[in-house]
């Protein structure tokens, strides 16, 4: 039982978090509130998969908020043009994947950190994407589009449904298939992955890529909700996908973790910015006590890994002899 | 001509340490047993021995890494517990290191009293005149002229090893430990070297010089000791220490390699692998070298040879020079050890935490890693054909796991080792190199080893292996290559290698040996 409660801190969180909003806010246990908290993390479950793949391969993406905003304007141009929304998308899916392909190519060919060439990149396609826009805001798209973001499907939201089904795709990927497992493989160890004839930087390209193919989903859901799209959106969302998959449990030094964790991540976040907003707290208070949650909930992983002798990396700290 | 031996070192000068009876245990092997060691105030004292005779577990036990199971150390006369390596430090004991621990960023001062900085004031502000002024007195003193100010990412190998031994100097050490200063000098170099050890005696330091150059331990050794095995064999005065008498030390008379001797004689088949004209430049130079089906070939040579370089590149993890590698006759594109696979060829290599496996994954993902195409089906992972693959290895390699799911960091040496070679046993690897498949591991999992290699090559595998150990390359071994500083010096066929020649020749005393064994 203790190894239990201790193997599973993050769902005891998230159990925690809603028992108490449960006491605290009547509205809170409500099946209307429940979707919304639901739709509400659509968008980041999605950031968030892409995130943990770049994670797990002991990389990271921070272009992932200018991607999408570079992805999203200019698929909302073509959305306003012609009769049909497939062109708008496939710009989106274009754009989003030749950003995560660029990516892949100077962290696995050019060997730049993966810090420094997403964070590069961030810059490029957000300054394209204030060029290209000059300013103005694109708005009102056709209701067969925005279906996508603020529709309902046999009563749920479609992108509860959207997010359901990436999900879904990812954890077969990642745990069914040869290439999730060489994912693994190579943030565990990249040079005894190459030498088991592995293409490593094969590996690195196609996750970064992919990655870049749902930035460009995700902000085909967020414009579609909007109904709105311009350059200065996504800012803050390369550290919500972070946050999410380190509360979830996948640690920076790769290698291990995994999406379901991630969910569970992005649904504690949820739940607490859904509960404070029920509350009241004012949301300048809001990120404050987020970010004291995603610190407290890393360490209370580290601390139920030493308690079970699980621990192995907080080994890699002390000095070898 | 020997600039140390030139100077006056009294024969009755004081003995400053004396090592007894030192015995160090490691699992499954004993490093060190009862071995006497002593060195006198002003003396270069030699300690030679092959690899894995002891000579490096004896330093370790010396600096405080290791602690002996059994012996003691007196210093002065008085017995010492080196507990750690700050104790050693204070007692004026100093490796110098031959991978560097400086700062490449700062200047050589700035290394020199790394962490001891001069301080002046109430503010406790470096004192950097005194820091620079010492430094300065510190280096005329060894006679070495580096400007204190220079950074020492600018300063060459040797100059390295020169601030090293300033540094040491500055905490007042007066044992030194020289493990194979002159691997990577040029021979200018090397004597600028030698003068600077010529005044370190002179003042009275003295020094333990680790090396496998021959002609060095006349040039500046006092006397030598030899190693064999994990034991003290004996000391000489340089002087009475001829080329012979040292070999025959080294590898003793007695030859106990009759246990590993591989039983099964195959005929050999096609040729597997070739090897033509292979150059890195700094590394090795145009090896020639041709394994078939059925066969094993040894490299044999000392650390530092260049052998794991060569294996390295064959395999595509490194790129070369120029040269030509073909496998079954067809071209190997250099460079990429995902077509070597391809080809069948597969890599043990000497690190395997590092090369060999990804400690946080399972026994089973470790196993399957360079044959999932042959478990899955259109990218999918057939979790029941991988089950079976790695319980199969499992069973037939006693691999002691309680489970295949089990994470590859949790299993003992030996059982690691397995666990790679199952990798490439589940690629059906046709020709398999073997980088030092046996260190460190028990005496039972290295018999399981050899019989398993023995079972490859009746199969009709090729393998190239890669050893220190002596009796093991000449136990195994259809063939030997014998290298020395990045060339090919010797190939001998297994009935015309032994010990003594292989040895003689991994020093680059070849010749000599055979000229003085009759065999020209």
């Amino acid at each position: 039982m203790r190894r239990f409660l201790l193997g599973n801190t993050r769902l005891l969180i998230a159990l925690a978090i809603v028992i108490a909003l449960t006491f605290m806010s009547p509205v809170f246990l409500t099946k209307d509130n429940l979707l919304n908290v639901l739709r509400q993390m659509a968008l980041l479950v999605i950031l968030s998969i892409g995130m943990t793949m770049a994670i797990i391969t002991g990389g990271i993406d921070l272009s992932i908020g200018s991607v999408l905003a570079l992805s999203s304007c200019l698929a909302a141009s073509f959305l306003k043009r012609g009769d049909s929304m497939w062109p708008g998308v496939m710009v989106a899916f274009a754009i989003g994947g030749a950003a995560g392909l660029l990516n892949g190519i100077m962290i696995a060919k050019v060997k730049l950190p993966p810090f420094i060439a997403t964070y590069g990149m961030g810059w490029i396609t957000r300054g394209i994407a204030y060029v290209y826009m000059g300013g103005n805001i694109i708005y009102g798209f056709r209701p067969q589009f925005r279906f996508l973001g603020a529709g309902y499907l046999m009563g749920i939201p479609m992108p509860i449904i959207v997010m359901a089904c990436v999900f879904t795709a990812f954890y077969i990927f990642l745990h069914r298939t040869v290439y999730g497992r060489n994912i693994y493989a190579v943030g565990c160890n990249e040079a005894a992955t190459r030498l088991s004839g592995v293409r490593t930087d094969r590996v690195i390209i196609m996750v970064y890529t992919l990655n870049g193919l749902l930035v460009a989903l995700a902000g085909l859901l967020y414009i579609a909700r909007l109904n709105a799209a311009e350059p200065v959106i996504g800012e803050s969302f390369p550290l919500e996908a972070i946050a999410a998959t380190l509360v979830g449990g996948t640690p920076f030094t790769g290698g291990e973790g995994g999406i379901t964790g991630t969910l569970f991540g992005a649904f504690i976040l949820t739940l607490l910015s859904n509960g404070m907003n029920l509350l009241g707290v004012s949301s300048l208070w809001q990120s404050a006590v987020l970010g004291s949650v995603i610190v407290l909930a890393i360490l209370a992983e580290e601390v139920s890994k030493l308690l079970t002798g699980a621990g192995p990396r907080l080994k890699r700290i002390s000095p070898s002899p | 001509m020997n600039p140390v031996s030139g100077t006056v070192m009294n024969p009755e000068s004081r003995v400053v340490l004396a090592m007894r009876g030192i015995t160090k245990d490691f699992p499954g092997v004993r490093a060190l047993d009862n071995v006497d060691f002593d060195l006198r105030e002003g003396e270069v004292h030699v300690l030679i021995g092959e690899n894995g005779a002891g000579k490096s577990t004896l330093i370790k036990v010396l600096c405080g890494a290791y602690r002996p199971d059994a012996g003691e150390i007196l210093i002065d006369g008085h017995r010492v517990n080196i507990s750690d390596p700050k104790r050693a430090e204070a007692l004026g004991i100093s490796v110098i290191h031959q991978e560097f621990n400086l700062l490449p960023h700062r200047d050589v001062a700035q290394n020199i009293f790394l962490g001891r900085e001069p301080v002046r004031g109430p503010m406790g502000m470096i004192d950097f005149g005194k820091m620079y002024d010492d430094s300065k007195r510190i280096l005329d003193s060894i006679n070495v002229d580096i400007p204190v100010r220079t950074l020492v990412r600018d300063l060459s190998v040797a100059q390295k090893q020169m601030v090293e031994l300033a540094k040491a100097l500055s905490f007042n050490a007066r044992i030194f430990i020289m493990d194979e200063p002159t691997a990577t000098l040029t021979s200018r170099e090397i004597e600028r070297l030698f003068k600077t050890i010529a005044s370190l005696v002179s003042s009275g330091k003295s020094v333990i010089y680790i090396s496998h150059r021959m002609d060095e331990i006349h040039q500046i050794g006092h006397r030598v000791t030899v190693l064999r095995d994990g034991q003290y064999i004996g000391t000489l005065d340089v002087k009475e220490a001829s080329l012979e008498t040292l070999i025959s030390m080294m590898v003793g008379r007695n030859i106990g390699a009759g246990e590993i001797r591989r039983r099964n004689v195959v005929k050999r088949g096609r040729e597997a692998l070739k090897v033509s004209g292979l150059t890195r430049h700094g590394r090795f130079y145009d090896i020639n070298l041709s394994i078939h089906e059925g066969e094993v070939v040894g490299l044999a040579g000392l650390v530092g040879s260049g052998r794991t370089e060569v294996a390295r590149a064959i395999f595509g993890i490194d790129p070369y020079d120029s040269g030509e590698v073909f496998v079954f006759g067809e071209r190997l594109p250099k460079g990429s050890p995902a077509h070597s696979v391809e080809r069948g060829l597969g890599f043990l290599p000497e690190d395997r935490k590092d090369l060999g496996l990804a400690l946080g994954m399972s026994v089973k993902d470790n196993m399957v890693q360079a044959s999932l195409r042959s478990v899955s089906n259109f990218g999918f992972i057939d979790f029941r054909r991988e089950r079976d693959v790695a319980q199969g290895f499992v069973k037939q390699l006693r691999i002691a796991t309680p489970s295949i799911y089990r994470l590859v960091r949790f299993l003992s040496g030996g059982t690691q080792q397995k666990v790679v070679l199952s990798k490439w046993l589940a690629t059906k690897a046709r020709i398999l190199i073997f980088d030092e498949p046996t260190r460190g591991i028990d005496v039972g999992a290295k018999a399981e080893i050899y019989s398993l290699i023995d079972e490859l090559v009746k199969q009709g595998v090729a393998i190239l292996m890669i050893s220190s150990e002596l009796p093991e390359i000449l136990g195994i071994s259809d063939r030997i290559y014998v290298m020395r500083e990045g060339r090919i010096t010797g190939e001998f066929h297994r009935d015309a290698a032994t010990r003594e020649r292989i040895i003689s020749y991994a020093m680059g005393k070849g010749r000599e040996y055979d000229a003085a064994a009759g065999k020209g």
